[in-house]
C-alpha cells in the first residue's frame, strides 16, 4: 500500500516520508532489535539484554520500564511495541517462580509475530566480567555453530536461523579483511543446552597470505537451556522468506567464458533471402513501361478476386 | 652444506606455516560466506566440553571459514584490503512482504489503454493580462487569480447572483469530485465493493436510478433498513444486493412454527381455485385498441357483433373464425339450454 493509497493522506511532507519510510521495500535495512522487561527481572537477566544490546548497538532500541507482558499468552503488546519502535527483533526478559531467569527472543514479519523461545539462563558472565578489548561498535561478527544437533530438529533450526538473523547485522557485498574481529559461537550440546561464546579474533602472521587465527573470550558467557516455543506455519515462512523479482538473477542466454577468462557469444541470425537480394541495375534489366503496366494490372485483378472471395466467405458463414 | 642447510630450514618452516592454518575436519563446514557462517556438524567431545574446548573448536572453524575469505578476490579501497563476498546462502525471511506493483488509477489505465503520455508543462506560464509570469499552481497563484479576477462579470439573466460566491462553490465542488475519485481508485486497488452512488446528476438520471437511490438510502441505517417504513406496492431495485447491505436476493423462507399449516393451506387454495388475473389497465387499452380497429373496418363490425367477447376481454385476435354450426352456444330466444322442444 503505497503512500497515496491511504484514505487519510498525510498532511505534512516530513509525516508523508516517514509513511515513505515504512513502506515495504525491495532492499531492506538490517534488522533493528527492542529489548524490554516483563514484570520482573533478575539483575542476570538485565545484565544479558543490557550486554546483547551493547552487541547489536546501532540497530536496537533499549526500554527501560517494566512492562506486564505474558508474552506466550498474550502477543499483541509486543506485536504493537515493534511497530511503534519498526523493530523486527525482540528480546524479554522476565523472572517468575515458575520460570526464573527467563529470556524470550522472537522475530517480526510484517509486524507480526513469527518465531519466538523462550530460554533459560544457566550460567552467565557478562562482558564486563571479562578483562580484554572489547569490540568495535557495529562490527559483522563470524557466526559459528557447533553441534549436530542444529539439524536435527525443527526447533532448533529454526532457533538457528533466529540467531544469524539476531546477530548477523546486515547483508554486504563485501568487507575489509582486517575489520573481521568478531566471532559468536553457538554449541548445541547432546543434552540441549546451548552455549554461547563471544569471541575476539586476532591475526598472527601465519607466514602465507591467510593469518592465523587466535581467539580471546569477551564474553558474555551464556548457557542456555530451551523452555516454550512458537514456530511459524510453513505458509508464513515460506512468504516471509519469499525473494523479490527484482533481485533474482536471471540467467543471460548465449554468453559463455572460456578457461582464458574471454567471453563468448553466440548470435542467431535468420536465413538469408538470395532472391531478394539487390544486384547491380542495368539499363538492360530495367522493366519497360508495358512491363510494368501489365504487372500493375495482374496485382488489381488477385487484389479485387481476393475480395470477392473474402465477401463470399462471409456471406456464406 | 651451509646453503642446503638453510633451504631445508626454510621448506620446514613453510610446511609448519602452511599446517598453522590447516584444519583437519571429519565432515566438512557448510560455509556461507555472504553471511560469514560456518556450521559445524562434526559430533563434539562430550567429556571435555569446558571453555577451552570451545574455544579452541571456534578457533578451528573461525580459521576455515577465513581460509576461504582470503580466496576471494580482493579490492583495495582507500588503502584498505576489501574481499568481494558472494550473496548469502542461508535464507532469512524478510521484515515485511514484498512490495506488490502499484494500481493504476482509472485515468491511468485509460491513458495507458489510449496511449496518452503525460506532458511536461512550465511551472510558470505567461498571463497577458497582469503582464508576469504566474504560477500554474500552487504558492502565490491564488494571489495571481486574485489580482486578475477583481471584478467580474454579472450575466443578464441572474443580476442578483453573487459571482464570487459561486466560484468559490464550483472550485469546492471540483475538490470535492476529485476526492470522491481518489477514494473510488483507493477502494478499487483494494478490491472493496462499494455502494453505487445515488443520483450524482438529476437531468440524466433515469426512474432506475432512483429506485437504486432509495434503495441503498434505505438500507443505509444503523439496522440495515429494518425498521424502515414502505408504500404500498414499493419495489426494491433490483441487482444491487451485492452492494447494499441487508439485501438478499435469495428468498427468505418463513420461521418454522405453527403458522407453516396454514400458509401451506393458502398456498394449496391459491392453485385450486385459480382465478384469471384480472389487469384492469391493460383490459382497457386492448378494448381501446379493439374499437379502433374496428373503426377502421366496419365490415368486420357487424360481423364481430354477434362474437364472443362482447363486454368481456378476449384474447383471441379480432380476425377470428366464424363458430361452426351446431358449437357453441346459441344466442337465441330459449332460456334453456340444448334443444328441448316447446310444447
Amino acid at each position: 500500500m503505497s503512500v497515496l493509497q491511504r484514505v487519510v493522506k498525510p498532511t505534512t511532507r516530513k509525516g508523508k516520508k516517514v509513511l515513505i519510510r515504512r513502506e515495504p521495500q525491495i532492499i531492506e535495512g538490517p534488522k533493528r532489535a527492542l529489548f524490554f522487561r516483563g514484570r520482573k527481572c533478575t539483575e542476570k537477566v538485565r545484565q544479558l539484554l543490557k550486554d546483547f544490546y551493547n552487541l547489536k548497538k546501532p540497530d536496537a532500541i533499549t526500554l527501560s520500564k517494566k512492562n506486564d507482558i505474558t508474552i506466550f499468552e498474550n502477543v499483541t503488546p509486543v506485536e504493537t511495541f515493534c511497530k511503534k519502535y519498526e523493530t523486527a527483533l525482540f528480546m524479554m526478559g522476565s523472572h517468575s517462580k515458575k520460570r526464573p531467569d527467563n529470556l524470550v527472543v522472537g522475530r517480526m514479519f510484517n509486524y507480526s509475530l513469527l518465531d519466538m523461545f523462550e530460554l533459560y539462563l544457566e550460567n552467565f558472565e557478562s562482558l564486563k566480567d571479562f578483562d580484554s578489548s572489547k569490540v568495535l561498535l557495529g562490527v559483522k561478527p563470524c557466526l559459528i555453530f557447533n553441534g549436530p544437533k542444529w539439524e536435527e530438529t525443527e526447533e532448533l533450526k529454526q532457533l538457528k536461523s533466529l540467531f544469524i538473523d539476531f546477530f548477523h547485522r546486515e547483508e554486504v557485498s563485501s568487507i575489509r579483511l582486517q575489520g573481521l574481529e568478531h566471532a559468536l559461537s553457538f554449541t548445541v550440546t547432546d543434552d540441549e543446552k546451548i552455549l554461547l561464546r563471544s569471541y575476539k579474533i586476532h591475526m598472527k602472521k601465519s607466514g602465507c597470505r591467510t593469518p592465523r587465527v587466535e581467539l580471546e573470550e569477551i564474553g558474555p558467557r551464556v548457557d542456555f537451556t530451551l523452555r516454550r516455543s512458537k514456530l511459524p506455519s510453513e505458509d508464513l515462512m515460506k512468504e516471509a522468506c519469499k525473494k523479490p523479482k527484482e533481485l533474482k538473477v536471471t540467467k543471460k542466454k548465449n554468453i559463455s567464458k572460456d578457461g582464458l577468462g574471454t567471453t563468448h557469444g553466440r548470435i542467431h541470425i535468420g536465413k538469408q533471402q538470395i532472391d531478394k537480394l539487390q544486384t547491380r541495375k542495368m539499363k538492360g534489366l530495367k522493366k519497360s513501361s508495358e512491363e510494368r503496366k501489365k504487372e500493375k494490372v495482374a496485382v488489381k485483378r488477385t487484389l479485387s478476386e481476393s475480395n470477392v472471395n473474402n465477401v463470399k466467405r462471409i456471406k456464406s458463414l | 652444506m651451509v646453503v642446503l642447510n638453510e633451504i631445508l630450514e626454510k621448506i620446514e618452516k613453510g610446511t609448519q606455516n602452511v599446517a598453522s592454518i590447516t584444519v583437519n575436519k571429519h565432515l566438512e563446514l557448510d560455509l556461507d560466506l555472504g553471511t560469514l557462517l560456518g556450521v559445524d556438524l562434526n559430533i563434539l567431545d562430550k567429556n571435555s566440553l569446558d571453555n577451552d574446548y570451545l574455544r579452541n573448536l571456534t578457533r578451528d572453524n573461525v580459521q576455515l571459514l577465513f581460509n576461504k575469505l582470503w580466496e576471494l578476490p580482493t579490492d583495495r579501497v582507500e588503502e584498505a584490503i576489501v574481499v568481494e563476498l558472494p550473496s548469502p546462502l542461508f535464507k532469512l525471511p524478510r521484515i515485511k512482504p514484498v512490495p506488490k506493483p502499484k494500481a493504476l488509477t482509472k485515468w491511468q489505465q485509460f491513458a495507458k489503454e489510449k496511449g496518452i503520455q503525460k506532458k511536461k508543462k512550465a511551472k510558470l506560464t505567461w498571463d497577458d493580462q497582469l503582464k508576469k509570469w504566474v504560477p500554474r499552481f500552487g504558492f502565490k497563484k491564488a494571489k495571481a487569480e486574485m489580482d486578475k479576477n477583481w471584478v467580474l462579470e454579472v450575466p443578464a439573466n441572474a443580476p442578483f447572483e453573487d459571482q464570487f460566491e459561486k466560484k468559490i462553490t464550483v472550485k469546492a465542488e471540483r475538490v470535492a469530485k476529485n476526492e470522491l475519485q481518489r477514494l473510488r481508485n483507493i477502494a478499487k486497488s483494494k478490491d472493496i465493493k462499494i455502494p453505487r452512488f445515488g443520483i450524482l446528476n438529476p437531468e440524466k438520471s433515469t426512474s432506475k436510478d432512483l429506485q437504486t437511490a432509495i434503495t441503498v438510502a434505505k438500507s443505509s441505517t444503523a439496522s440495515v433498513g429494518k425498521f424502515q417504513q414502505k408504500l404500498p406496492n414499493e419495489k426494491e431495485a433490483r441487482g444491487i444486493a451485492t452492494i447494499t447491505p441487508g439485501v438478499s436476493r435469495k428468498r427468505k423462507l418463513p420461521p418454522v412454527s405453527g403458522d407453516e399449516k396454514n400458509t401451506n393451506l393458502n398456498i394449496l387454495d391459491s392453485i385450486l381455485h385459480k382465478r384469471p388475473k384480472l389487469d384492469i389497465e391493460q383490459a382497457v387499452s386492448r378494448r381501446h385498441n379493439l374499437t379502433e380497429a374496428q373503426k377502421d373496418n366496419p365490415e368486420k363490425r357487424i360481423r364481430k357483433g354477434k362474437g364472443p367477447g362482447k363486454g368481456k376481454m378476449s384474447s383471441k385476435p379480432s380476425k377470428s373464425k366464424k363458430p361452426a354450426s351446431g358449437k357453441g352456444q346459441r344466442k337465441g330466444k330459449g332460456g334453456g339450454g340444448g334443444g328441448r322442444k316447446r310444447r
